[in-house]
């Protein structure tokens, strides 16, 4: 009796300490919403104008921002992860797939800090000097974040492709059809929603990223709606860390950036909530 | 025919191209890095404290990273095995357990810089730990403890049912069989992946500017509610506002301090998995 006590005790303790993730998650948002409330009104959503010191809080410029630095690193980065993850399902055996693999998922986790300061030493003046500008730019930010969006992508639309069961391969194969033939006709059809996950996924990546984005990209006092690809950016991430350094606490200015925290956790969280049932979906239809 | 054994070849090149230019950009990062942080590597450079950007070592930020991860696993670590545990043995097929595994990768998917600003409303000003170790240490717990989840959830599950039926047949309670039994066969598998969890809260550098310190930092806190010095910070504000050759060469010494210890976990951390993969003939993460 007292065993089955002492058992259904540490049950619940077990439990308890499963629960964290929900508190912590909760305690996020309400924080967030206690202290970025009072920010989140109609000039701040479609406000043009980012002037703290002349109490003017408008994100739109700052949020198109965001989304072209991000789309277009993901540009890059599924042009090359996505023949990159095909290349590891379908054409390499194991001692070159597993040491791409590996340092695949290293490049994962390389400081995205140490990332950014290669970006800020290396790239950006290669820019400046061959290209124009002042080096601090688009462009470098989309050449940093797709080394880091690239990762994610390749690792799991390779999952999705490994996934299609050998068989098809192989009546492809015994039919005549060359590997690629086979690729283009059988995996990536069957592969593509997982495929579509990993792009989403690596998008929710590029935009909640900070560090390495923020050392590459200028940062401009006021933040535009950029013209060209040489020109500087400031985005969501780089704005609150910024500026929080020197926002007085409890004023409008400290109220705006966690408005800016709520629309950044929102965007990233839907997205990845949309890859999430993406591959549940996918899962639910092969079993 | 032929035609098609030409594309072949040639969609073969392009995809060789591809694969080796993420494995070029990953070696040319390390070498650059390698290179120019090499000369700065002296005892000095690691047993001295920092003055503004251009002088002195980095003592203080290399043992205040240590201490900020080491708050953080005493925090994530137990915690995350414990989940762990709970998901993998305890957890029924119900709603309750979909909510839980939810939030476990809501929490996984919070952008880095929304922990550090809940940390800063949350731990520095409503809770008064102050911008301090404490805090800094907590909130980097609180971004990696669903990494640390999931491995051990990953771990505990990939030990063979045989085992638990030959405690439980022995007479052995469902605790006494996880903790002699399961547990035990799973350490390495957890380990490994606490220590991947590691890696990622060692170079984390947003929750940490927000809520542990400037970086700059000259001592060692004396007390867990001091603020800390650490790595990443101190590469951010050398790099950014530190225009001279002198501190830009302090940023290379400091990038590939953390590089290398960055690396060290990551290696320790394969071929323990190597060693766990070997031992129980299982595949996992």
């Amino acid at each position: 009796m007292k065993r089955q006590i002492r058992e259904a005790i540490i049950e619940k303790g077990l439990f308890l300490a499963a629960s964290a993730s929900i508190i912590i998650v909760m305690l996020i948002i309400i924080f967030m919403f206690a202290e970025g409330i009072r920010a989140l009104n109609f000039d701040f959503l479609f406000g043009m104008e980012w002037w703290p010191s002349g109490e003017k809080f408008g994100i739109i410029p700052t949020v198109v921002s965001t989304f072209i630095i991000g789309l277009g690193a993901l540009g890059i980065a599924i042009i090359i992860g996505i023949p990159c993850a095909i290349f590891l399902s379908e054409y390499s055996r194991d001692p070159i797939r597993s040491i791409i693999k590996s340092s695949v998922e290293m490049l994962v986790g390389i400081p995205s800090i140490v990332l950014g300061f290669f970006g800020l030493v290396v790239l950006v003046p290669l820019i400046r000097y061959n290209i124009g500008g002042l080096g601090e730019s688009i462009l470098a930010g989309w050449i940093i974040l797709s080394i880091m969006t690239l990762p994610h992508i390749i690792s799991i639309s390779e999952d999705a492709m490994r996934a299609v069961p050998n068989s098809f391969r192989e009546g492809s194969i015994a039919l005549g059809s060359t590997t690629w033939q086979t690729t283009k006709a059988l995996i990536i059809p069957n592969a593509k929603s997982g495929i579509f996950a990993s792009i989403v996924l690596g998008m929710g990546n590029a935009i909640g990223e900070t560090m390495a984005v923020l050392m590459v990209i200028g940062n401009p006092n006021i933040p535009w709606i950029p013209q060209s690809i040489l020109d500087q950016v400031r985005v969501l991430t780089s704005t609150i860390v910024i500026e929080i350094s020197y926002a007085i606490w409890g004023s409008m200015h400290q109220y705006s950036l966690f408005a800016l925290g709520i629309v950044l956790f929102a965007v990233v969280s839907v997205l990845n909530l949309i890859s999430r049932l993406i591959i549940k979906e996918e899962i639910r239809k092969r079993w | 025919m032929v035609n098609e054994q030409v594309k072949e070849k040639y969609v073969k090149i392009f995809l060789y191209f591809t694969a080796s230019f993420s494995i070029l950009v990953l070696i040319a990062i390390m070498f650059f890095i390698a290179i120019k942080g090499m000369g700065m590597l002296t005892v000095e450079f690691l047993t001295t404290a920092p003055y503004r950007f251009e002088y002195g070592g980095i003592y203080p930020q290399i043992i205040g990273t240590l201490y900020l991860t080491g708050v953080c696993m005493v925090f994530a670590g137990p915690i995350g095995i414990l989940a762990g545990i709970y998901l993998s043995e305890y957890a029924p097929v119900n709603i309750i357990t979909k909510i839980l595994r939810f939030f476990v990768e809501s929490l996984a998917g919070v952008p880095s810089i929304v922990i550090g600003l809940f940390g800063l409303a949350f731990l520095v000003y409503y809770m008064h730990f102050q911008i301090s170790l404490f805090s800094g240490g907590l909130a980097l717990g609180f971004m990696i403890l669903p990494w640390t989840v999931r491995a051990s959830e990953e771990a505990i599950r990939a030990v063979p049912f045989s085992y638990r039926e030959a405690s439980l047949a022995l007479g052995a309670s469902k605790w006494q069989t996880i903790k002699e039994v399961v547990a035990k066969a799973a350490a390495p598998g957890i380990v490994t992946g606490l220590l991947l969890g590691l890696g990622k809260a060692i170079g984390e550098t947003a929750v940490v500017l927000l809520t542990a310190g400037s970086g700059l930092e000259s001592f060692l806190p004396r007390s867990i509610f001091e603020p800390v010095a650490s790595l990443p910070v101190y590469l951010y504000m050398i790099a950014t506002q530190g225009h001279t050759s002198e501190a830009y060469n302090r940023a290379y010494g400091a990038a590939l301090v953390l590089l290398g210890i960055f690396l060290v976990i990551n290696v320790f951390a394969s071929l323990l998995r190597n060693y766990y993969i070997k031992k129980h003939r299982v595949r996992f993460g």
